[in-house]
């Protein structure tokens, strides 16, 4: 299981980095990417759709592997 | 506050549907019955008022207009008796008069990335210690009251400390701060010569504290948008004194009633109060309910050319409401969209707006929520409303309590 943050989406609302700083960080003008490659480990796997369902904008997909 | 004749041009609401008034006193109060009503009925109403206005009230239609920056502009966010088409040197779109909260694309963005990094999360961050430092003060200066406002003697100074500070003006202007911001955001149906006067007073402020900064350059945003460039120039002076327009009003309404709200809520709510006392690791999710149950802002649009939304015939120029507070209580983007639940998990609401104007401070009101509600209920884990007094809602597109006498029935002072 994977995240990912579409960046032509975010604009920076910042409910991923607060849910999952595990799994999410922000740049300078505090959009929100994925930290490394976006794995997620099992016992993250909740906070990672709650970020998902808290996306404002619908930026943040999961990819299962 | 303010020296002007507030007297509205307009009477009182009639029919919400076809003749709304959004700055009529009944509105803010009962706002929630209102949009609740109209989603059921029509979910876009009209009213002449303000040269015709449209209010829709359902998510999926607050949403689209949000992202639809080909039909809708935002060279006007505030809903009043002046129009920007009515204004001879006002500045034109895409660029505005508060860039780039006024900017439309592909201005816009380059506008807003000159503001980003300074509210970005981790330059926020570092504001908490004295944030809550100054919720103290002011919490210590209410002293051993038994009836305190927390709207005027506590949430309202928040903000307008802050952004004081931040902008590098003097501190003792605070007052006058909250005078522009009322002459804004709520003085909006007076004759339109008398808008122009309290807009003549705001520019010659800002022009004074912009000319001090660069006679007296220091480390603060002022000085940092004087030095900031856009397209390899320096950002103008109109365009240096619109951003600061734009952060002095902005942040001040928006972030005192969000403030206001929640201790309102937990003013008339024991049970939620107590459960936050009782266990503070809710708190992330109790202050993303409160704004998204109590959601302070409704931006504005103004059409750009006639267009047909969803059979409704919008006029150029005709102004158009974005309610996220409404959309935030639709149910059919929210499960018991009309209770507030503390522990709310799944929440994505659209307090900060949606798409490319997205609240550029929002981290920042986020955080000075977080511990102003924090502070208040750590000095007083017990209050409810002040029998016998009367709380004072907002007028127009910022909701919030103006005045919130409370009963403060323990402290730990």
């Amino acid at each position: 299981m994977k995240v990912q943050v579409d960046q032509s989406k975010c604009q920076g609302h910042n409910r991923c980095y607060a849910i999952a700083p595990e799994l999410f960080d922000v740049d300078d003008l505090g959009n929100a990417f994925a930290i490394g490659d976006g794995v997620v480990e099992p016992h993250l796997a909740e906070k990672a759709r709650l970020a998902v369902a808290n996306c404002p904008e619908y930026a943040i997909s999961i990819v299962e592997e | 506050m303010t020296t002007l004749d507030e007297k509205s041009i307009y009477g009182p609401v009639t029919n919400w549907q076809s003749d709304f008034d959004h700055a009529d006193p009944s509105y803010n109060e009962n706002a929630h019955a209102i949009w609740s009503e109209l989603r059921g009925t029509c979910p876009v109403a009209h009213t002449e008022r303000y040269g015709g206005t449209w209010l829709p009230v359902t998510h999926d239609l607050v949403h689209e207009i949000a992202y639809d920056t080909e039909h809708f502009s935002s060279r006007g966010v505030v809903v009043a008796t002046v129009k920007p088409s009515d204004l001879p040197d006002a500045i034109p779109a895409p660029i505005g008069g508060a860039p780039p909260i006024t900017s439309d694309p592909p201005f816009h963005q380059d506008a807003r990335r000159i503001l980003l990094p300074a509210f970005s999360p981790k330059t926020i961050d570092l504001w908490e210690p004295e944030i809550r430092l100054l919720c103290r003060e002011l919490i210590a200066d209410m002293k051993a009251a038994d009836v305190v406002d927390a709207a005027t003697q506590f949430a309202q100074h928040i903000p307008v400390n802050v952004i004081a500070r931040m902008l590098g003006f003097p501190p003792e202007d605070g007052e006058k701060f909250r005078g522009f911001v009322h002459d804004v955001l709520e003085a909006i149906n007076l004759e339109p010569g008398k808008r122009a006067e309290a807009f003549m007073a705001l520019d010659a402020y800002i022009a004074k504290q912009v000319q001090d900064h660069i006679d007296n350059p220091r480390d603060d945003l002022t000085n940092f948008l004087l030095n900031a460039k856009i397209y390899d120039q320096p950002l103008s002076l109109q365009h240096v004194g619109g951003s600061i327009i734009l952060l002095l009003i902005a942040g001040i309404d928006t972030t005192w009633s969000a403030i206001g709200s929640s201790l309102w809520h937990l003013a008339t709510n024991p049970v939620d109060r107590r459960r936050l006392v009782d266990n503070p690791a809710l708190m992330p999710t109790a202050i993303e309910e409160f704004l998204r149950a109590y959601a302070p802002v409704t931006m504005a649009r103004v059409v750009k050319d006639d267009y047909n939304f969803h059979g409704n015939e919008m006029k150029q120029n005709d102004w158009v409401l974005l309610p996220f507070p409404a959309a935030n209580r639709d149910p059919k983007e929210f499960e018991n969209a009309d209770q507030v639940l503390i522990d709310r998990e799944v929440n994505r609401h659209a307090a900060f707006g949606l798409g490319i104007h997205r609240c550029l401070g929002s981290n920042l009101a986020r955080l000075e929520l977080r511990v102003a509600v924090e502070e208040f209920l750590a000095a007083f884990p017990d209050f409810e409303l002040a029998p016998d007094e009367v709380v004072k809602w907002s007028v127009g597109q910022i909701r919030g309590p103006r005045e919130l006498p409370v009963r403060i029935n323990a402290r730990t002072l």
